[in-house]
């Protein structure tokens, strides 16, 4: 639970020393609260304030690593319930479940899909990040033979070790030392060897229970053990209930400060429809699962997902932007149209979506205008006669065409005489205030 | 550390909505807690899903989805009975696209008769829908609901700039209203009250907060959608406490990922799975948002809604 700034002064010695670098322990409360300083700053703080404020600076909900390097995941540190309030923080994690049954030619296949899963989507790459080993065999050797396999096939992936056997865990946790596996997992029967097996091989613990009475006494039993870096698995596998018990969590661990509940979830979409599969994989992305298991991840499926996650996972307080560029949009000549938008993502996707439809091939001209729509970047100076003027003859367009003229959108018709004045030479149409008309005005120019 | 449910309490609750007459009639809306926490409050509808078919033939949708339609698609009549009959439509949505200027440009009468045509083909409630011309629009719905009297069919979209036409012939004409504004929550709402300060009951208002496909502005709609709840439930706003419509067609199939094909695009494999799970995947993040009436395309993926619906309640 986050405390105000004057619930922290109260544990500040209120000497007004200066020595944090701070004119007094109330701008400096005020700075810890705020999460923008440490408490290491003040040498006189009592060990009383440290443990008091300690344990409350730390993130309602744990942040956990799985995997090791440049492409391990971080799952967790979730502050809201809802993305207009605040950024998501972590996007949740795929994972991909691979049976210790399937011949070694499938788990192959698997491994290697997952390792080359990654997709480029409006500049960002993102990709499937985990594989999930499951002990189908109930034979500790070859869950270990089938866990090294993957592992070796896909050397940047986080592994999960599924297993209840602990006897199966210690004969797979070889296969992936230093890559930070989860062990999944931890149960109220075998949690004492599970955790033992976790600490030993600095790995994360899913933790399963049936039903959040149960998890909670888990979790805490396990916490005793001193072992934090927590994931849960509540038992949910129907929509309904991931809605629900997600929620519940989410919210106990954020308003109601419920230490139990203060680790990420893991939900199982896998299913035998596939459809259904990317349904209950999309209810977990929206309704605050940190990992989404899925059976298989054919790319007609994952492109979605993928897109689903960033979506939610966006900024809201950040629009999203494209790159300032010109964008050939079909094979244009030098006499195709040349138009121009700002760069705010979804300016950019309707056009350049209507373009496409218009199936005219065109010159796509889209300025930084930071990430504003035409409108808003016309009202806020950023989209002006000047400085589109600047953008097109700095970007070197006048090569590749061998026509002058710039289509702009409807919506800043006026721009147009000043944009002739800074643009010797060239003749400016107005096009379409909307995107929807832009097929109709590009087949009648053609 | 013992767990105790933490529940939120509710001071609105959303309208609930009434389309169509007799037994094939359709309610949706009137829960009063967030998207499907049937754990504190109470659910008595389940979102519906329409069927959208248009006045004209489908030319510039996506093969994929003109295809799931080839053999019907050539006249409103038979595709609204194709949709009622055989695929089990709960609710049909024409769409009057054949009347914008830039299309087929059919007059208010045209429209009027194929709205009349297709009410006298089915039994299950109709949702008329303009071509999104705000100004042709004001015409050819106050024709097609006057065609439609009495029906008590869902009309829309009105809109700042037609809304006053649409809801004096809606209000004359016993129908509902659909009130779409541009992605934004005070718009939302600004135009519900400037629709009931025409004496327009603020119970037949379903609320269009502009929609948009997976991967291209989804993340808008659906927190403006949250506000809208967030509004209508927690400081009882009866000015944001309208059921939500989310036409989701129109926009899924312009998407890249519904149109290209697998030659064009080998990466992304197979362009039906693809597509109906691009249409899927948008209609269940809006579903997490709150939709109570999805209007959608592909058979396929109204099939999977179904079920993921029946899952969630």
């Amino acid at each position: 639970m986050a405390l105000s700034g004057v619930e922290i002064f109260k544990h500040l010695p209120k000497t007004n020393c200066k020595k944090c670098g701070f004119p007094t322990c109330l701008a400096f409360a005020m700075k810890l609260a705020a999460k923008q300083a440490s408490l290491d700053s003040c040498p006189d703080a009592s060990d009383e304030a440290k443990s008091f404020l300690g344990a409350a600076s730390e993130p309602p909900i744990r942040g956990i690593t799985i995997g090791a390097g440049a492409k391990a995941l971080k799952v967790g540190e979730e502050t809201v319930l809802f993305r207009h309030d605040k950024k998501f923080v972590n996007p949740c994690g795929f994972a991909l479940a691979i049976k210790d049954t399937d011949p070694d030619a499938d788990i192959d296949a698997k491994a290697a899909a997952v390792a080359g899963s990654e997709i480029d989507r409006v500049g960002q790459m993102l990709r499937v990040e985990l594989i999930a080993v499951m002990d189908a065999s109930g034979e500790p050797s070859r869950f270990a033979a089938a866990v090294k396999r993957a592992a070796d096939k896909a050397p940047d992936a986080g592994i999960i070790l599924a297993s209840s056997n602990p006897a199966a865990i210690e004969a797979a946790l070889p296969a992936v030392a230093g890559r930070k596996p989860m062990i999944y997992g931890a149960n109220a029967g075998n949690a004492d060897k599970m955790v033992a097996l976790a600490k030993g091989a600095g790995a994360s613990l899913g933790v399963v229970a049936d039903g959040l009475d149960a998890m909670a006494e888990l979790t805490e039993k396990i916490k005793a053990m001193d072992f934090k870096d927590m994931v849960m698995d509540p038992g949910a596998r129907k929509a309904k209930d991931m809605v629900e018990q997600y929620t519940m969590i989410r919210r106990a661990a954020l308003k109601k400060d419920f230490k139990p509940f203060g680790y990420p979830v893991i939900s199982f979409a896998v299913n035998g429809d596939p459809f259904m599969e990317q349904a209950l994989a999309s209810v977990g992305i929206a309704k605050y699962a940190s990992i989404v298991v899925l059976s298989d991840i054919s790319t007609w499926k994952t492109l979605a997902l993928i897109a689903l996650r960033q979506n939610i996972y966006t900024d809201p307080q950040v629009p999203m932007q494209v790159t300032q560029n010109i964008y050939k949009v079909g094979e244009p000549t030098a006499d195709a149209p040349l138009l121009i938008t700002t760069n705010f993502s979804l300016s950019y996707f309707i056009v350049l979506g209507e373009v496409e439809n218009s199936k005219v091939p065109s010159w796509l001209a889209v300025m930084d205008v930071e990430g504003l729509s035409v409108l808003t970047a016309w009202a806020a100076g950023k989209f002006t006669a000047s400085k589109i003027a600047q953008f097109i003859l700095e970007s070197g367009v006048e090569k590749d065409i061998a026509h002058k003229e710039l289509v702009i959108p409807g919506y800043v018709a006026v721009l147009s005489g000043a944009l002739e004045d800074k643009l010797p030479g060239w003749k400016i149409t107005v096009g379409p205030r909307e995107a929807n008309a832009l097929p109709a005005f590009l087949k009648n120019k053609a | 550390m013992a767990f105790v449910v933490p529940k939120e309490t509710y001071n609105g609750k959303v309208f609930e909505v009434e389309i169509g007459a007799g037994d094939k009639a359709v309610k949706f809306g009137g829960e009063n807690c967030l998207p499907f926490l049937g754990f504190e409050g109470s659910i008595p509808n389940k979102p519906v899903i329409a069927h959208e078919v248009q006045d004209v033939p489908p030319s510039d949708w996506p093969e994929t989805v003109q295809a799931a339609y080839k053999d019907v698609s050539g006249d409103p009549v038979t595709w609204a009975k194709h949709c009622q009959d055989s695929l089990g439509a709960q609710v049909i949505a024409l769409r009057l696209i054949g009347t914008h200027p830039d299309r087929e440009n059919r007059t208010p009468e045209e429209a009027a008769k194929t709205v009349k045509d297709v009410l006298a083909a089915i039994n299950v409630p109709l949702i008329i829908l303009g071509s999104n011309n705000a100004e042709k629009d004001a015409q050819v719905l106050r024709a097609a609901c006057e065609a439609a009297s009495g029906k008590n069919c869902l009309v829309g979209k009105a809109q700042e700039a037609n809304y006053k036409t649409i809801i004096a012939t809606a209000m004359a004409t016993g129908h509902k209203v659909i009130a779409m504004s541009d992605l934004d929550v005070n718009l939302a709402k600004q135009l519900n009250i400037l629709i009931t300060q025409m004496g327009f009951d603020k119970e037949k208002i379903v609320t269009d907060p502009m929609s948009s496909a997976l991967g291209y502005g989804i993340e808008y709609t659906y927190s403006v959608m949250e506000r809208i709840r967030a509004a209508g439930l927690m400081q009882n706003d009866q000015t944001m406490a309208q059921p939500v419509v989310n036409d989701i067609g129109m926009y899924v199939w312009k998407a890249k990922e519904t149109i290209a094909t697998e030659a064009e695009m080998p990466a992304w494999g197979p362009v039906e799975d693809r597509a109906v799970g691009w249409e899927l995947t948008t209609a269940t993040g809006l579903l997490m948002a709150g939709s109570n009436l999805l209007i959608m395309r592909h058979p396929k993926a109204i099939d999977a809604v179904r079920k993921v619906v029946n899952d969630l309640v």
